[in-house]
Parts: structure tokens; C-alpha cells; sequence
């Protein structure tokens, strides 16, 4: 295990290896350094553009999560309390009537509830959304466009590319800082 | 759209059939002033994950690194390894649900540099760093368990065979080509391949396409027989974890002190990772000239591995959304018409002419043609060096890790007979 020539090529190795090991500290912190300068200390999340969606249902089926993390969320603010909601009732209802073969939902996540005549108000229940965006687009054509989809944050697994994000024909879909996850329609004014 | 409401009503709508998709925040139907006292109710918005949660994350990578480390290269216990990486499983793994991972941070690196609007957030930049820091100076301990993605194949490790050298050595290439294709789609602003291929992560989170619940588990299924086999022959992140284990200071011995040659170590280690001893054969002369052809050969390799990949930036485009649609424009006009075609729909509403569409995936293929020079020379390199490495001769009296490919599970420590004060363990198991 000693013969003459091996402490000089190990003493070359050596000399190779912590060669090597300064220049990939030096390109480490090089790419530290430079990244840093545009990095940003608050964490990133999924936005939905209410403005840019389109309904086109692909929010309920590619999410990573079954049901979608994308829910149906009702602005208040913009609601015409409708009795004939767009969002509610299928197109040509039998009648104006909570009965199933009425609603529009698949899975009858709109709650309605009467106020005074005619006035009623629609409550969605996440548990039930799926995120297909059939009230929106009803809403969005014959009514204040009140009901529109979001990415939940309490359910939203944050992948680090959004599996809705990268077939949304709309491009609706954006990294924003965590801060200000959502846009809720009528809660500012759009720019 | 035979609605009937009050006549007011009709002619708004009718007003707004022009404008159907304006964003004006002016209401249709104005909100009702009701009779009765009428609270609305707010709308909710629950928050994401707090920010201080996600520094606990760091915290917690930096601590599981650091006891690994000091686990596999102080203490030399296996058992310590075993328990850290089923810590890593249940945190990083089926707490976090495997987001974010150190391997899919390569993305947002690549993204950090050609997005000048992407921040890219602290998170994902000390889960790509830390690792590769810790691993220059003691090899891939971060691969050991902190890793949830080899935690959970290295929990499946039943009955490892051992794969011959060459296919170890042809798959070992597979890495090399999945990194530079993550690199090249992040690059061009396409997708993230390594998220939306990760096997495991449906596990982590008891949700995932079938395709891919199916993947993972015939890559556990797998990694019973042929230990760990995202990690060695798939992860991109690995490739760059080798760079850095090879030339690492303090990495893990197999040995505490001097080898005896007992070979005892040599079949403990699932991943065919350990080099037994080699003597010089053959005339030096005829290896020395053996070694410049293939030096000279290796801009060659090169210069053909980037023709290859320029050659393939029209198939490999085709994986981009833009490109795609342009292909499918051009080849079945008829699409616009279609009235089913989601995609094509929503971009003859988006006001963008055709010619602009094309412009516009022109622009991403020459991308691809780039990035395909970029990619194949890549490749050629990686396959030059490989065919270089084979051919040189590297003395080695003892069995020593491979560093590039060890993953310090500590295994072999085990294994070793021989202790720390030199003496040999008579009470073998």
C-alpha cells in the first residue's frame, strides 16, 4: 500500500478535487448572489382572473385536487338578488322553483334563499363546488356577473406550476405575492 | 336565450349583447333596496398558508440536513439515516405534500433567469441551494432522507438486485436528458416537467390522475427489485448533486479507519455505488493514446449531440401551447369553426390575428431550435465524458464509494467490520 509514486498522484488528486470543490462554491454563490438580487421574500400563489375566464370548465377537471381547488365565489356587492337567476335556474326552467331538474349546478352547490318578494340570495357551498363555472358563464351573460371563480387558498396545494394554469385557454391564471391572493369582483376597480 | 323579464330588463341586456364580455363594473340589475332589514353577507377569502410557515420549512430542511449529515458522516448510523428520512416522508412528504421540492426548484431557477417579471420566491431558492451547499462539502446526504421523494423509495428497498454495469451506465445518461429538457421547456416559457412528471407526489397527497397514480406505483413496484430508481435514473436534480458530491471534501467513508479488503461492503449497496479496487492493465502507451482519441473525438460528440437536438426543435415544440395551437391552425383550418374547440375559441375572441399566432410560435421554435443546439451539445458532452471516464484508469487499492453516485444511505457502514479504533468486530452478525 506504499510504493513511491502514490502520495505524489494522491497529493494530485487532492489538489484536483479541492480545486474543483472552490470553483463550484464560487459558481454556488455566484448563482446565490445573483438570484437573491431578484428574489422576493414573500411566497407565490395561483390568481384567477375573473375578468380573463372564460368558463370553460377546465378548472373542474385538471386541478390536481378532486374536486378542484377553484371554487364558485358570489360578490355580494355586484348581486341583483334576481328572482330569474341566471346562474340558478337552467335556461328555459319549468319553473322558478328549487327543484332539481331546474337548478343549473350539477351538484346543487347554489343555496337559494328567500329575502322578501322577489328577491332571493345565493349562497354557494364550497364543499359541493367544483369549479365548472356553469352559473358563471350564466351569471356572466344574463345577469351582474356577481358569481365568478377563484382559487381557494385553504385548498389550493400551491404547485409550483398550476396544472389548470397551463391549459386555461384564457391565460387567466397568474403567480401573485401571497399577500393579496384574490380578486374579487367588485371589490376594487379594475385598472 | 329566450329569457323574459321586464322590458327594462330586455333592452339592458340587449345594450350589453355588444359588449357581452366587458369589464365594466356597472351592474345590470341594480341592487334591490329591500323592505326589510337585509345584512349581506361579506364574501369569504381564506388566506393561503402563512408566510412564517413557510420559513419553518427552511428551518426544518436546515436541521434535517444538518442531523443527516452529522448522522452519516460523524455518527455512522444507519438507523439514525432510516429514522430522518421517515421524518422527511411524513413532513415533507405527506405534511407538505411534496411542494416545494429541491428538485423541482431547478424550474424556478431557470424561470428566475429568463422571466424578468418572476420573482422567484426565498423558498424555492435556498431548496435548491442548501442541498447543493451541504453536498459540495459531504456528499449527497440530502439524498439519504431529507429527500421525501427518495425517502419513500427507500423504504420499498426489499430485495435489491444488482443491475449489470452497462445498463447502470446507460440509464445513468437518462438524468442528464431529463435535466436539460426540464431546463429547455422552462426556458421557453412551456411548462414544468418535472412537477407534472413527479410519480410520487399523487401519494403525498392521496390525489392524482390515474396515469400518474399508475407511474408511481409501478415505480415503487420497481424499487423493490431495482433500488431506488427516480433517484438514480430519472432525478435532474441528482445530476447536479453528483457534480457536487464528486469533488466533496468531507464525504462519508466506508471505513472509519483503514479497509481490509474483506468485500463485505461491496453487496451491501443497492446502488451498485461502490468501486472495488482496480489495477492498471493493458500497455500504458495504448490507454494514453486510447485517452487523446477520445479527447479529440469530443468536440465531435459535441458538435453532433447539437445538430441532433437542432434537428428535433419541431417535435419537441410541438409540447408548447402556442406552438400547438399554430400546428393545429394551419394544419385543420376547418378548427375555427368548430365551435367546441375551447382553445380555439378563446383566442379568436382574444382579438389576435392568425398571422400574429404564427409569428408568435415561430418565434418560441427558433427558441427550441437554440435551445436544441444547447441541449444536444449538452448531451454529446455528457456522453463524450462518460465514454472518457469508462476508458481512464484510476488506481484504487481499497473499495471505496463512488462519490457521484453514493448516496449515503450508510448502508455499507454496517457492513464494515473494521471500527473506529482499527479493530476488527469479532462479533459479526
Amino acid at each position: 500500500m506504499s510504493s513511491k509514486e502514490e502520495p505524489v498522484s494522491h497529493s494530485r488528486r487532492r489538489l484536483i478535487r479541492n480545486g474543483m470543490q472552490v470553483t463550484l462554491a464560487i459558481s454556488l454563490i455566484g448563482i446565490a448572489g445573483r438570484t437573491v438580487l431578484k428574489s422576493a421574500s414573500d411566497d407565490l400563489v395561483w390568481q384567477l382572473d375573473p375578468f380573463k375566464c372564460v368558463q370553460c370548465g377546465r378548472c373542474a377537471k385538471e386541478c390536481v385536487m378532486s374536486p378542484s381547488a377553484v371554487k364558485c365565489v358570489h360578490a355580494y356587492a355586484l348581486c341583483g338578488y334576481c328572482d330569474l337567476c341566471g346562474g340558478y335556474l337552467k335556461p328555459d326552467p319549468n319553473a322558478r322553483t328549487t327543484a332539481a331538474e331546474n337548478q343549473l349546478c350539477p351538484t346543487a352547490a347554489i343555496k337559494r334563499k328567500y329575502i322578501e318578494d322577489p328577491y332571493f340570495e345565493y349562497v354557494i357551498d364550497e364543499k359541493l363546488c367544483i369549479g365548472c363555472g356553469k352559473c358563471v358563464a350564466g351569471c356572466t351573460s344574463f345577469g351582474n356577473g356577481s358569481l365568478h371563480l377563484q382559487v381557494r387558498h385553504d385548498l389550493c396545494r400551491n404547485c409550483n406550476e398550476c396544472a389548470i394554469a397551463r391549459v386555461c385557454p384564457s391565460e387567466a391564471f397568474s403567480r401573485v405575492p401571497s399577500h393579496k391572493p384574490y380578486l374579487i369582483k367588485g371589490d376594487f376597480k379594475k385598472g | 336565450m329566450k329569457y323574459f323579464r321586464k322590458i327594462g330588463a330586455i333592452l339592458v341586456l340587449l345594450a350589453y349583447t355588444v359588449q357581452c364580455f366587458a369589464v365594466e363594473a356597472q351592474q345590470r340589475f341594480p341592487k334591490p333596496e329591500f323592505a326589510k332589514g337585509y345584512s349581506q353577507p361579506a364574501t369569504t377569502a381564506p388566506l393561503p398558508r402563512a408566510l412564517l410557515l413557510e420559513y419553518l420549512d427552511i428551518f426544518v430542511l436546515l436541521v434535517a440536513l444538518s442531523v443527516i449529515t452529522w448522522l452519516v458522516v460523524k455518527k455512522r448510523s444507519r438507523k439514525g439515516v432510516f429514522w430522518i428520512s421517515v421524518f422527511s416522508l411524513l413532513y415533507f412528504g405527506f405534511y407538505r405534500e411534496g411542494c416545494i421540492c429541491s428538485i423541482g426548484s431547478i424550474q424556478n431557477m431557470v424561470l428566475g433567469v429568463v422571466d424578468s417579471t418572476y420573482a422567484i420566491p426565498l423558498t424555492a431558492l435556498v431548496f435548491f441551494l442548501l442541498p447543493l451547499a451541504f453536498t459540495l462539502f459531504f456528499g449527497r446526504t440530502f439524498c439519504a432522507g431529507v429527500c421525501p421523494l427518495g425517502a419513500i423509495q427507500d423504504l420499498v428497498i426489499l430485495n435489491p438486485i444488482e443491475l449489470p454495469k452497462w445498463i447502470q451506465k446507460v440509464l445513468g445518461l437518462i438524468p442528464y436528458l431529463y435535466l436539460g429538457l426540464a431546463v429547455l421547456y422552462v426556458a421557453t416559457k412551456s411548462e414544468f416537467i418535472i412537477c407534472r412528471y413527479d410519480p410520487f407526489v399523487g401519494f403525498f397527497r392521496f390525489d392524482a390522475p390515474f396515469h400518474m397514480l399508475i407511474l408511481g406505483i409501478l415505480f415503487l413496484i420497481a424499487g423493490i427489485f431495482v433500488a431506488r430508481p427516480y433517484c438514480r435514473f430519472f432525478c435532474p436534480y441528482g445530476v447536479l448533486l453528483g457534480w457536487m458530491s464528486r469533488f466533496s471534501s468531507h464525504h462519508m467513508t466506508i471505513t472509519p479507519s483503514a479497509c481490509i479488503q474483506c468485500k463485505l461492503c461491496a453487496n451491501s449497496c443497492p446502488f451498485g455505488a461502490i468501486d472495488e479496487p482496480v489495477v492498471e492493465t493493458g500497455k500504458r502507451h495504448n490507454n494514453v493514446n486510447r485517452l487523446i482519441t477520445l479527447f479529440v473525438l469530443l468536440p465531435l460528440w459535441v458538435g453532433l449531440g447539437g445538430f441532433a437536438g437542432s434537428m428535433m426543435h419541431v417535435p419537441l415544440s410541438h409540447y408548447n401551447r402556442t406552438v400547438f395551437l399554430a400546428e393545429q391552425i394551419i394544419e385543420h383550418p376547418e378548427l375555427k369553426e368548430d365551435q367546441k374547440n375551447i382553445d380555439v375559441r378563446s383566442f379568436l375572441t382574444s382579438g389576435k390575428t392568425t398571422e400574429q399566432l404564427i409569428a408568435e410560435a415561430n418565434g418560441i421554435r427558433h427558441q427550441f431550435y437554440i435551445g436544441g443546439w444547447f441541449l444536444g451539445g449538452f448531451m454529446g458532452l455528457v456522453i463524450g465524458l462518460s465514454l472518457i471516464r469508462l476508458s481512464t484508469f484510476r488506481k484504487r487499492e481499497d473499495w471505496v464509494p463512488d462519490k457521484t453516485n453514493c448516496l449515503s444511505c450508510a448502508r455499507c457502514m454496517d457492513y464494515c467490520p473494521v471500527k473506529l479504533n482499527g479493530e476488527f468486530q469479532e462479533n459479526m452478525e
